[in-house]
Formats: structure tokens, C-alpha cells, sequence
């Protein structure tokens, strides 16, 4: 090599490390923005007051803290539940006041700083998987309550598990970068031009009450995308979809009288319409716990979202006749005991099918899984003994539940194209 | 499925729902179907209770064929203990967890004693059976006698001399299905299948080998029901050892 080819190659090395450099410094930059220093000697506070505990214990209900940090059967906010994503397993963490295993050593501020800029009180940047891009909007006074109220749970000793992630996932730097481009920390602002119900409702669903998470969609690295709103999205590693709350045809609520949208919130159903798969988890666990103050308020914000500027779908122009036939033979001997012949369900027990738009929808994965796991709607405090229906995995095959759901979905004026064996075949 | 032992049983689910569970669904469609969904839904436990009919049978009475157990007549400790495991996860077939997962304690104890209080004839129970004399007998001294040697108790000591359970809590051991019975040892002793502590079943099963289980899962299928089928009230003696079952 002569030095006539070594020089430019030495200086396009330099420039190149240079604007590594210079990316680098941005990427940490970004990473720490808005973050105010935490003092070395910042130590746990005691102080709190019954009220506050108590605000606390409400507002980690509304956040469904335990949804993800209580494993099933194990002692309350121990952690340990793993969050299935598309590129690895996130374990939730023990929030229990344990010095060693839990949050014990952690200020109110670095909890602030956990729940607000997403970084652990040992400096680590936290998952998203962990919702602060919607936690971020929580109050400060909220944080410290919820703070006060984990400091009253008995301590449990339970070493957090190491996440499972896929290489370069599971680094700090390719979650850096990610921060840097995808999180903004951000308080709640509120709009002065709506009430202030809506205001309370918009800070509960954008903030504690997560609902993009499951609600929007995501961008290749797994970002909520927020300019979309609650457009719908299908819920990582599941196999649900999470319909729009934003849509007509989904699962929007622009037209339901706000009554109906709190029953749907604190009972699990309404005249409407009733929650299945996740978010019967949501309202077993969460949102059949908030006060009518505060699902009234969710309940008008989600109303008045701005409706999706989507055509509303259009039945398909021929149906394979074959198909339904085969489809109806299914649902006279296995559906229509509870449904009925005509798909007109029985107020207060089974949905009705017919013009149904859960039924409906474009999109046909919680179809497939209702018939193939039956389920029951949440037992809550309104509809304290659900009925139920029988999983039909056992009973039909996969042929069997596509011809069985394209009957039901083309019968009685419904409108849903049909599905084959490929649709249901997906989990 | 973890509570199973592999693909085979789940060939068997399927040909049982096959052959049991599509004429059961006519038979219901048949009896009273869409005339029956045009009137009021009854207000009762077993409309509510619709849901487990697929596989438990009607009125959760079952049947001895393949793979599901059993509910009506069993001790409703015992049945809510099981309910509450497959909801907080002591066990794990996942229907059954998917069923549970957000149902309250209290609708837990009430599907309990709805199922422990069905008083319903048992089918015949099969006498056929492709284990040997050899295998029978071994199950035969292990469910009457147990092994001291080895720290087995004989199944007669806890689940009743007659062998139809305990209340208030601890469940009979015949009219069920021999994949049933084996594939919960086996989930026992892979340790696929808990209790609250002290989980007397989980030691007894990490002491049992494959051939215990063979042995004494087909001489348990083949036992006839004895005239009163019902849980003795109580135990004549102490369990040999200590259990959460005693403290449902």
C-alpha cells in the first residue's frame, strides 16, 4: 500500500469515527434529556399518609401493575410474569419493598425516574415492554403515591429473572438507540379547550390505563405508534387483536351512551357488547376497581375520540356456498343450543351473532379463539356469575371452525368475508 | 397440555370428542336447542355450567372412555382446591386455566358445590382391560396395601376404604378413565401438578416409578363402583401424612 492510497483511507477512518462519536453522544443525549441528577445520598421515604396509601393502592389498579409484576398464584407485586414480544420474553420485576430483590433501596425519585423517563434506579434503561411511553404522562403526586403504597406491601424476596431477548435486543446500547429515537419523555398536558372530565379520562387511558399498548399499533421496532391513536393493533406474542377504539365497525364507542361504556368497564358487559381474551383480564383485574368518577370520565374521552376516517367494510359479492352449508350444519349441532337459530344470542347470557361487529370485523384471530378456548366473561361485583361457553378445540377441527365462523359471518345480514383453514391455522 | 403425557392422549381427546361429544351436542340441539334459545335463559347453575358439558360430560357426570374426569359427586373442597389451582397456576391444562382465569373465589366455591352436589348415576365401568394379571396385582397391593419400604402409602389410607373419597376434600379415586388417572400421577411426578403446601400427592408421586403408575392407574379403571358411591364423611385414621387437603 502506498501512502498516497493510506492518507484518504486515514482520513475517512477519522471522520467516520467521528460521526460515530458525534451519533453516540446524540444517542446518550437523547437517552438522559429532561432528566433531573437524582442525589447520591436520595434514600427511601416512610412518610407517606393513610390517604396517600390509599391513593396509591387505587392508582397501581388503574395502571394494572399487578397485570404484568404478580405471577399467577405468586405473593402480590413479587414480579415475575414474562412478557411474550417479538423479539423476546421481558420479565416483570418485584416491586415489593425487598432491599435486595425489590425496590426497597429506591426513592421516590428514582421511581419518578423509572416511570417517567423508563430508567432503573441503577442507571440500566427499562424495556418498553414496561409501558412508560404511557407512563410517562402519570403526575409526579401519582407516582409518589403509588411509590407510598408499594412501600406498605410485605417484603418478598425474589430475584428479578434475567430477560430473554434476542441478540441485539437484550443490549443497552440497541435499547439506547431505540430510546433515541422512538421515546420522548413528556408530563401530561392537558387541552384547556375540553372539560375537565375529558381532561381526567384523556390522562387515564394515554397514561396509567396503557391502553395503546394493546389498543394501537406498532412500528417494526415495536413502538406504539401515537400519532395512529387507539386505531387497533394486535397484541404481541397473544394471538388477540385489540380492536380500534376509534372505529365504527370495531370497536368504537362514538354512538353507545356513556352509561353503557362504564357498565362495559365495571361489569365486563353491556347491552352493546362484552369483553373477552385480554380484556377481561382488564377489567378483572383493573378498571371493575376504578370509581364512576373516573370510568365516566374514560368512558367520555373514548367517546369523543376523533372516529377513524375508515369506509365502513363491505360484505363480500359471492360466498362459497359449499362453505356454508358445511358451516351451518356445524352451527345448527354445536351453536345454536346457546346463540340460537337465527343468531340473535339471549340478552344477558350468550352475544348475539348477527350484527355483530366483533363478529364482523376484518380481522378474525379472536374469532378463532373463542371458539377454540370458550371462555367466561369476568366475574365482577355486576355480573358476579357469568355463563359461559365450552372450548371447541377438542370438537372441531381446523377445516371445521373456518367453515363454522364464514357461516356465522355470512348468515342473518352479517357482513365478514370468509376465512379458510390458513387464518385459523395462525396462532 | 402439560398435565399429559404426549401426543397420545391428545389423539385419544380427539377420537372421544369425536365419538362422545358431537351426538352429545345433537342430543342437546335435539332435546330443546333453538326452541330453548328463543325462551329466557334459566337462571340456574347448570345453564351457567353449559361450558364444561364439551368434555365433563352432561351435568359434569362424564363418562369412563378417554380422558376427562368426572365432577359430579366429588367433595367440593376438593373440586374448588382444583379450580383455584388451574386459576393461579398450580395447574396446567390450558382450557382449564383459560376457563378460570377470571372468575372470583366466591363463583369458584359456588361451581364447586353446584358439581359436588349432582347426585347422577355412574356409567358401567369397563372390565376389560390389556394389563396383565402381574400388573393388576401390583396396582391391587399398592392401592390396598401401598409400599412401606419405599415411603407409598396405600391409596385406601387417605381416599377412603372404599376408595370414593373423603370429605371434605379428598377425592375418589374410581370412575375415571385410566389416562386420567395415569397422566395425573405422571404430571405428579414430573412435577406438572401442585397443591398449596404440604403437597402430600406431589411426594408420594416423585416416589412412584412408570410402572407404579401403569400398574395401579389400571387396576383403580377397572374397579367396579361400590352400592354407595358416595365420599365417606370421614377418615377412620390420621392421614399418614400431613396434607392441605385436610384444611380445604
Amino acid at each position: 500500500m502506498t501512502r498516497a492510497v493510506a492518507k484518504p483511507l486515514l482520513i475517512a477512518l477519522a471522520v467516520l469515527a467521528l460521526l460515530a462519536a458525534l451519533a453516540a453522544a446524540a444517542v446518550v443525549a437523547l437517552n438522559l434529556r429532561g432528566e433531573a441528577a437524582i442525589p447520591d445520598d436520595a434514600a427511601p421515604v416512610q412518610d407517606a399518609t393513610p390517604g396517600q396509601v390509599e391513593r396509591g393502592r387505587y392508582l397501581a389498579l388503574a395502571g394494572n401493575c399487578a397485570g404484568c409484576h404478580t405471577a399467577r398464584g405468586g405473593a402480590d407485586y413479587a414480579g415475575g410474569v414474562g412478557i411474550d414480544t417479538p423479539f423476546g420474553t421481558v420479565v416483570a420485576s418485584n416491586l415489593t419493598p425487598d432491599d435486595a430483590t425489590g425496590i426497597g433501596r429506591w426513592s421516590p425519585a428514582h421511581f419518578w425516574r423509572a416511570m417517567h423517563h423508563g430508567r432503573s434506579k441503577d442507571g440500566r434503561l427499562l424495556y418498553p415492554a414496561f409501558p412508560y411511553p404511557s407512563y410517562t404522562r402519570v403526575t409526579r403526586e401519582d407516582s409518589d403515591a403509588i411509590y407510598a403504597y408499594l412501600r406498605t406491601l410485605p417484603p418478598v424476596a425474589r430475584p428479578n429473572d434475567a430477560h430473554r431477548l434476542r441478540f441485539p435486543y437484550g443490549t443497552q446500547a440497541a435499547l439506547a438507540v431505540w430510546r433515541a429515537a422512538s421515546f420522548r419523555p413528556a408530563p401530561f398536558t392537558p387541552d384547556p379547550a375540553k372539560p375537565a372530565e375529558w381532561n381526567r379520562g384523556a390522562y387515564l387511558v394515554g397514561g396509567l390505563g396503557h391502553c395503546i399498548a394493546c389498543h394501537g399499533s406498532r412500528d417494526g421496532l415495536g413502538a406504539t405508534e401515537e400519532w395512529r391513536g387507539l386505531a387497533g393493533g394486535t397484541i404481541p406474542g397473544q394471538g388477540w387483536y385489540a380492536p380500534a377504539l376509534n372505529a365504527p365497525h370495531e370497536a368504537g364507542v362514538a354512538d353507545w351512551p356513556i352509561d353503557d361504556i362504564v357498565a362495559l368497564l365495571r361489569t365486563g358487559t353491556a347491552p352493546r357488547g362484552s369483553v373477552t381474551g385480554p380484556m377481561a383480564e382488564v377489567v378483572y383485574r383493573s378498571t371493575q376497581h376504578l370509581s364512576d368518577e373516573d370510568l365516566r370520565a374514560m368512558a367520555l374521552f373514548l367517546r369523543e375520540l376523533p372516529p377513524a376516517e375508515t369506509a365502513s367494510p363491505t360484505p363480500p359479492a359471492r360466498r362459497d356456498a359449499g362453505l356454508m352449508a358445511r358451516g351451518a350444519k356445524i352451527y345448527d349441532q354445536q351453536c345454536a343450543y346457546c346463540h340460537g337459530d337465527q343468531g340473535q344470542g339471549a340478552p344477558g347470557a350468550y352475544p348475539p351473532l348477527a350484527g355483530n361487529r366483533a363478529v364482523n370485523m376484518a380481522t378474525t384471530t379472536n374469532l378463532v379463539q373463542i371458539v377454540r378456548r370458550g371462555g367466561f366473561l369476568p366475574a365482577t361485583e355486576g355480573n358476579p356469575r357469568p355463563y359461559g361457553m365450552p372450548p371447541f378445540g377438542h370438537v372441531l377441527d381446523d377445516d371445521e371452525i373456518a367453515a363454522v365462523l364464514s357461516y356465522i359471518r355470512g348468515a342473518w345480514g352479517n357482513t365478514g368475508a370468509e376465512l379458510g383453514r390458513r387464518e385459523v391455522m395462525q396462532r | 397440555m402439560a398435565e399429559n403425557q404426549g401426543l397420545l392422549h391428545v389423539h385419544a381427546f380427539t377420537r372421544f370428542a369425536r365419538r362422545t361429544l358431537r351426538p352429545l351436542a345433537l342430543m342437546l340441539a335435539a332435546a330443546g336447542g333453538p326452541a330453548l334459545a328463543q325462551a329466557p335463559v334459566p337462571d340456574t347453575m347448570a345453564q351457567r355450567m353449559a361450558a364444561c358439558i364439551a368434555c365433563h360430560g352432561r351435568e359434569g357426570a362424564a363418562t369412563n372412555a378417554g380422558y376427562f374426569p368426572r365432577l359430579a359427586g366429588k367433595p367440593a373442597g376438593y373440586l374448588y382446591n382444583q379450580l383455584l389451582s388451574f386459576r393461579d397456576g398450580r395447574r396446567f391444562q390450558s382450557d382449564m386455566t383459560h376457563l378460570v382465569a377470571h372468575l372470583s373465589d366466591a363463583y369458584l366455591r359456588e361451581i364447586a358445590e353446584y358439581f359436588a352436589g349432582l347426585d347422577l348415576p355412574y356409567p358401567r365401568v369397563p372390565t376389560a382391560t390389556d394389563a396383565s394379571p402381574d400388573t393388576l396385582a401390583r396396582g391391587r397391593a399398592l392401592a390396598l396395601e401401598g409400599d412401606a419400604a419405599r415411603g407409598i402409602p396405600a391409596c385406601v389410607q387417605c381416599h377412603g376404604a372404599q376408595l370414593t373419597g373423603v370429605l371434605p376434600a379428598i377425592p375418589g379415586l374410581l370412575g375415571l378413565p385410566r389416562l386420567y388417572l395415569a397422566s395425573q400421577m405422571g404430571a405428579w411426578l414430573t412435577d406438572k401438578r401442585h397443591a398449596p403446601a404440604p403437597d402430600c400427592m406431589a411426594e408420594i408421586g416423585r416416589r412412584l416409578s412408570n410402572a407404579d403408575i401403569h400398574a395401579v392407574a389400571s387396576w383403580l379403571a377397572i374397579q367396579p363402583m361400590p352400592a354407595d358411591p358416595k365420599p365417606a364423611a370421614s377418615l377412620p385414621a390420621p392421614l399418614p401424612m400431613r396434607c392441605s387437603a385436610e384444611t380445604p
